[in-house]
């Protein structure tokens, strides 16, 4: 597999994406309300709480962020191969020289650089505003900590691999946006649920949960590829979808 | 170039495309004509590696579609215009022709050049920044055939280039398609237009799951044997029928309203017989004309033919 050729892929589709509004105001709109608005409203709410208690709550907090890198591919990677199909525009790009891991390749970067970008983008603001209040009020830094290092290192990348792969199947099987979209949804819904218990209930030590939840998506994540390897075919993808 | 033995594609119980066996030579246009679902465009995705066949043999050069590393290969020298123009209508026309040229590995410095090229010819190049949705089907039309050719094909698939297209649009297409043929390109064009293919093309294939026949656009035509003389009357009267009918040179005879359409094996020898026969008759004749059987007539023929099996 030329990694390039995925690149290529790739970059296409991130011009496609930036043209495309709906997909854009996606992208912005969630490390705004998570990194920015989120953080603010904490601040205000929990003015005069113990450190204790914003750190537990904190705590809860960081595992968003893995649900946000989940949660963003849905909107990007179902327009991958649906899109491709509704612009009419498959034919002429399966009859490049480009193999099929490739073109997986590149649809995958596709969605999983912007919505990772857009996680991070996210986290920085939300630790800036958290650490400037709790400098400001309580004289600390409270993050980051190991659990968000954990969480942004390792939970969310996965989590958003996991998802670009079950949302890239989803999106090479049906002809319509919406229709790849609910379904993208429907499949992400499994890993949101666990990421949110799991910072929820706080059934084991956090650091060692992010450490588990990471372990189950890495396998995840190696099995939905080639899952996703398997089930894409360009003579089904040209010859059945109207 | 092309070479073909029983090429077969089966969906489930239907067949596509039946035992097809031909031969395009290289710097050849070769016009595929047939109704809609006759096999055509899968005939072009089997031969472009796009699907696989279900039995039977097909080659592109020295390439195999049977391989998948020799698909790979063949895609690269291949260019293709699809039914649809499938362009990234956000996109510019530049982007759209750059993303494909980068994906047919040609390099920059060839990318610029080749896109300035095919987009001037096209006389697109002064909106080449513009978004390919703003612009015309016919306009869209040329950027997709500017696709096809972005990375120099040997070989170039057309699949009913003028479809949709209002008829100026079809004839900056159809001359442009003329100005490849003259740079010796080998193409093969689908088509259910039978004036364009007749102007296109060298040879003919007319296909309705099978290939019916194969030939020139003039041999094709000949093959139907309908040469017939037509001679314009004043007016046509029984006794002139009767004293054309009495020449030995006369196969058959009828009348359309003021004209003798006549069935003889050599018009050029016998016509002057005719003409004399019919003046002494005391017909005036207006004018004599030869009624040569077009490709339309093969065509039509040969589908009636193949329905009727």
């Amino acid at each position: 597999m030329r990694l390039w050729k995925g690149w290529i892929v790739a970059t296409k589709d991130f011009s496609v994406v930036r043209k495309n509004k709906y997909i854009l105001y996606s992208i912005i709109a969630m490390p705004l309300i998570f990194g920015i608005a989120l953080p603010l409203m904490l601040s205000i709410m929990l003015a005069g709480a113990p450190v204790n208690v914003v750190m537990s709550l904190l705590g809860m907090l960081n595992g968003f962020f893995a649900v946000i890198a989940a949660m963003l591919p849905t909107v990007i990677a179902s327009y991958s191969f649906v899109g491709e199909k509704v612009e009419r525009s498959l034919e002429p790009l399966l009859a490049t020289p480009t193999t099929d891991g490739e073109l997986l390749l590149g649809k995958c970067l596709a969605a999983f650089l912007p919505s990772m970008a857009a996680t991070y983008i996210g986290a920085v603001s939300f630790v800036a505003v958290i650490d400037a209040w709790s400098y400001i009020n309580q004289g600390v830094v409270m993050l980051p900590n190991l659990n968000l290092a954990l969480i942004l290192g390792f939970v969310a990348p996965l989590a958003c691999i996991v998802s670009v792969e079950a949302n890239v199947i989803v999106s090479s099987r049906v002809s319509d946006v919406r229709a790849a979209q609910q379904l993208g949804g429907i499949l992400v819904l499994p890993i949101v649920l666990v990421l949110t218990l799991g910072s929820l209930f706080a059934f084991m030590p956090a650091d060692l949960l992010a450490l588990v939840i990471s372990g189950v998506l890495a396998i995840a994540a190696v099995a939905l590829f080639y899952v996703s390897k398997a089930t894409f075919r360009r003579e089904e993808i040209l010859t059945r979808w109207k | 170039m092309i070479e073909t033995e029983n090429l077969t594609r089966k969906f489930g119980e239907l067949t596509a495309v039946d035992n097809l066996t031909l031969k395009v030579e290289e710097g050849e246009v070769f016009g595929f004509l047939g109704p809609n679902a006759a096999g055509k465009t899968t005939t072009v995705r089997m031969l472009c590696g796009l699907i696989a066949k279900t039995s039977g043999n097909a080659r592109i050069g020295d390439f195999s579609v049977d391989d998948p590393e020799d698909c790979l290969k063949i895609r690269k020298m291949v260019g293709l215009l699809p039914g649809d123009v499938g362009l990234y209508d956000s996109l510019s026309a530049y982007t759209n022709l750059d993303f494909y040229g980068k994906l047919y590995e040609v390099s920059r410095e060839r990318r610029e050049e080749n896109i300035k090229q095919l987009l001037s010819l096209l006389g697109i190049w002064e909106r080449r920044d513009h978004p390919v949705g703003t612009f015309s089907k016919g306009t869209k039309q040329k950027i997709a055939i500017a696709r096809a050719l972005i990375h120099d094909p040997e070989l170039l698939f057309l699949d009913e280039p003028t479809a949709n297209l209002d008829p100026e649009a079809s004839k900056t297409v159809r001359d442009f398609v003329l100005d490849l043929k003259k740079e010796k390109r080998t193409i093969f064009i689908n088509t259910h237009n039978l004036s364009e293919a007749e102007k296109l093309c060298d040879r003919i294939g007319i296909i309705k799951t099978h290939l019916l026949t194969i030939g020139s656009p003039e041999s094709l035509a000949r093959g139907l044997q309908t040469r017939k003389t037509v001679v314009q009357l004043q007016q046509v009267s029984p006794k002139l029928l009767a004293s054309v009918e009495k020449l030995h040179a006369v196969k058959d005879a009828r009348t359309v309203d003021n004209q003798l359409v006549l069935d003889m094996d050599e018009p050029e020898r016998d016509n002057p017989d005719v003409v004399r026969t019919i003046v002494e008759a005391g017909g005036r004749v207006q004018y004599v004309t030869e009624l040569r059987s077009t490709l339309e007539d093969v065509y039509l023929k040969m589908i009636k033919e193949a329905e009727e099996q």
